[in-house]
């Protein structure tokens, strides 16, 4: 295990941000492991930091393939997370939205293109992400569609679910679709918490990877073989949404199967505590994502369906 | 008359509403030509809250002088303007990167989709920015090349200093002004003042320029004062300063100066050693257009852009 400087910036009032990186193997670039970018992906940064220690364990052990060298880059934005704020602090500007960078642009810009010129050139990119509608997932791998991903190679991280997205305008400037435009198969795998630390999911992501770099051959690792993913395009789930706004209570969770007529929330008066609204299934399916905070507008997206899959 | 565009429930006992003011001719025929005046897409840019209240009073001083539909929209973002957020409080996006909107998406998408259909048919629609807290911008007009051969004959009759023809980037397709654009409502955008202030002259300026281009299509029959010709910068450099130390920037230099490559602009210093970190000087000559405010800067902060003369 080395452990390299990947950026540094100077900082006017704080420690220089220090982004660093891990390195395991020799040799031909294969595997890079992004985690935390955003200050409250406390998760994803847990994940990696669990990775980096599996994969020093297996290092030790030479598990690691000949002219295989990984990367793992734990935290981008810890400036971010040490005073409990999502983006740069300074100008509240999202790194994940400022890729490929520009090392003479704007500040966050420059932490961008510094980060992703030692992260591309890599056969395959991982990142943990977090979405921009907070709730809760069945972990999944995400992937966008911008005619180079290979959703076939997504499924051998043995996750439940593949998710493929039609890139709008604004996700063009985030890490998983520049990768791929700079040739890296990138995956962005979502686990259950973003601000707070899920232990199985977390384990789950963990042995993802880990699966991963052993089918491609980067690793010698033995673990269980996973799920056989179900492959769906974003544009193929259902979304629910709320026809007020109140105190929202949660009926059913990611992963449940559901049929249509299904009470899946209820929205509670905010003042006199009877039920105003029971959100309805309106198909039958699997939940694929739920809203978790306590309160909900009118017209919010609460749920997300698989239409008509079973467990 | 105020009416409604969008309003949705929040959770405890409150709504998120969008309001416009719409002004009409005393004795409309029906066939009106129609303009909009949006603003408070970001709630630190105040700029164009006093363009909204100056133009109003204008048009209700002299209404028989109208000929046309004036809409103003004073507040795309309220919660934004009211708590002090650049951005949507509660959501990820800044709003200006979701147009034009999603009726099947998240509450906010689903609220921009129908704010762009109210905006759809207007025969002009004016967007105001202020920058944001970090920078001071000379009265401009920003254009996507895409879109410069409707829309900079227009700019130029805006009473602005400068009228900026950019690069388009597939970013800036989800914009306000893009997808109005894209649909056939001219759309100009304005970026004066900086942010979280008012700067009461370009206040004024723009409410000329709006009148003037009014006027033109036949929609205000009152007076205008003079209105400027901006320099537009199709043939010009624009030259870029960003800061290379982190510290204090004290800039020496007004905004609208013109000033020599070379010159000292401005200095950042280090407040624990009594030391400058770093002498900024002008990286080409011309007119400095945007002057930074917010002094503490990082590597990479924006400290001013300065337009160039006619490239040889
Ligand atoms: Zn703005």
């Amino acid at each position: 295990m080395r452990k390299t400087e990947i950026y540094n910036m100077k900082s006017p009032y704080r420690e220089d941000l220090k982004i660093s990186g891990y390195s395991f193997g020799h040799g031909r670039k294969s595997a890079c492991i992004v985690g935390s970018i955003r200050g409250n992906e406390v998760q994803q940064l847990y994940v990696c930091s669990q990775i980096v220690r599996k994969l020093e364990e297996l290092e030790a052990a030479n598990a690691i393939t000949a002219d295989r060298e990984i990367l793992v880059v734990p935290s981008v934005n810890h400036h971010a997370m040490n005073i409990g704020k999502r983006f740069w602090p300074v100008d509240n500007t999202d790194i994940n939205r400022m890729f490929p960078g520009y090392d003479l642009g704007e500040t966050t810009q420059r932490i961008a293109a510094g980060v992703f010129e030692k992260v591309k050139d890599y056969d395959y990119g991982i990142q943990f992400a977090s979405f921009y509608m907070p709730g809760d997932f069945i972990p999944h791998v995400r992937m966008m569609d911008t005619g180079k991903q290979n959703t076939s190679l997504a499924g051998l991280f043995g996750l439940p679910y593949v998710v493929v997205r039609k890139p709008k305008p604004i996700d063009t400037t985030t890490l998983n679709y520049n990768w791929q435009i700079w040739d890296t198969n990138a995956f962005s795998l979502y686990t259950m918490e973003t601000d707070f630390i899920d232990e199985v999911s977390a384990r789950q992501a963990v042995s993802a990877v880990l699966r991963f770099l052993t089918r491609m051959g980067i690793l010698k690792y033995n673990s269980h073989n996973g799920y056989i993913s179900t492959v769906i395009g974003e544009e193929e789930l259902t979304s629910v949404r709320t026809s007020c706004g109140g105190i929202y209570r949660r009926l059913c969770h990611p992963g449940d199967e559901v049929h249509m007529g299904m009470p899946l929330a209820e929205i509670v008066h905010p003042y006199e505590g009877n039920v105003i609204s029971t959100v309805l299934s309106p198909t039958e399916g699997i939940v694929f994502f739920t809203h978790k905070k306590p309160l909900v507008t009118e017209n919010e997206v609460i749920f997300k369906i698989i239409r008509r899959l079973h467990e | 008359m105020i009416e409604t565009v969008v309003s949705m429930e929040l959770p405890v006992d409150e709504k998120l509403t969008i309001r416009k003011n719409r002004i009409m001719p005393t004795h409309p025929s029906g066939e009106e030509k129609r303009i909009a005046i949006v603003t408070g897409t970001h709630g630190d840019e105040l700029e164009g809250q006093f363009v909204c209240y100056e133009l109003l009073r204008r048009l209700k001083a002299e209404p028989g002088y109208l000929k046309g539909i004036v809409d103003v929209y004073p507040a795309l973002n309220p919660l934004g303007i009211d708590s002090i957020t650049r951005g949507i409080p509660m959501f990820d996006l800044d709003m200006n990167r979701i147009f034009p909107g999603n009726e099947e998406g998240p509450m906010m998408e689903s609220m921009v989709y129908r704010l762009t259909e109210d905006l759809k048919g207007a025969d002009l629609c004016v967007d105001i920015h202020a920058s944001n807290i970090f920078l001071m911008e000379l009265p401009q007009v920003r254009i996507n090349e895409l879109t410069a051969e409707t829309l900079v004959p227009l700019a130029r009759k805006i009473n602005v200093d400068f009228v900026w023809v950019h690069a388009s980037a597939t970013v800036l397709e989800s914009t306000l002004a893009y997808s109005l654009n894209c649909v056939g409502t001219p759309t100009l955008v304005v970026e004066m003042g900086v942010g979280m202030r008012i700067t009461k002259t370009y206040g004024y300026q723009l409410v000329e320029g709006i009148l003037n281009v009014m006027k033109e299509m036949g929609v205000w029959e009152g007076s205008v004062g003079e209105v400027r010709t901006p320099v537009v910068s199709t043939d010009r450099e624009v030259g870029y300063l960003n800061a290379d130390s982190a510290g204090i920037y004290v800039p020496k230099i007004k905004i609208g100066e013109q000033v020599e490559k070379g010159a000292l602009l401005g200095e950042i210093l280090n407040p624990l050693t009594g030391d400058v970190e770093q002498a900024v000087t002008a990286p080409i000559s011309g007119l400095v257009f945007t002057r930074r405010e917010y002094p503490v800067v990082y590597s990479g902060s924006l400290l001013g852009r300065i337009l160039g003369g006619v490239e040889k």
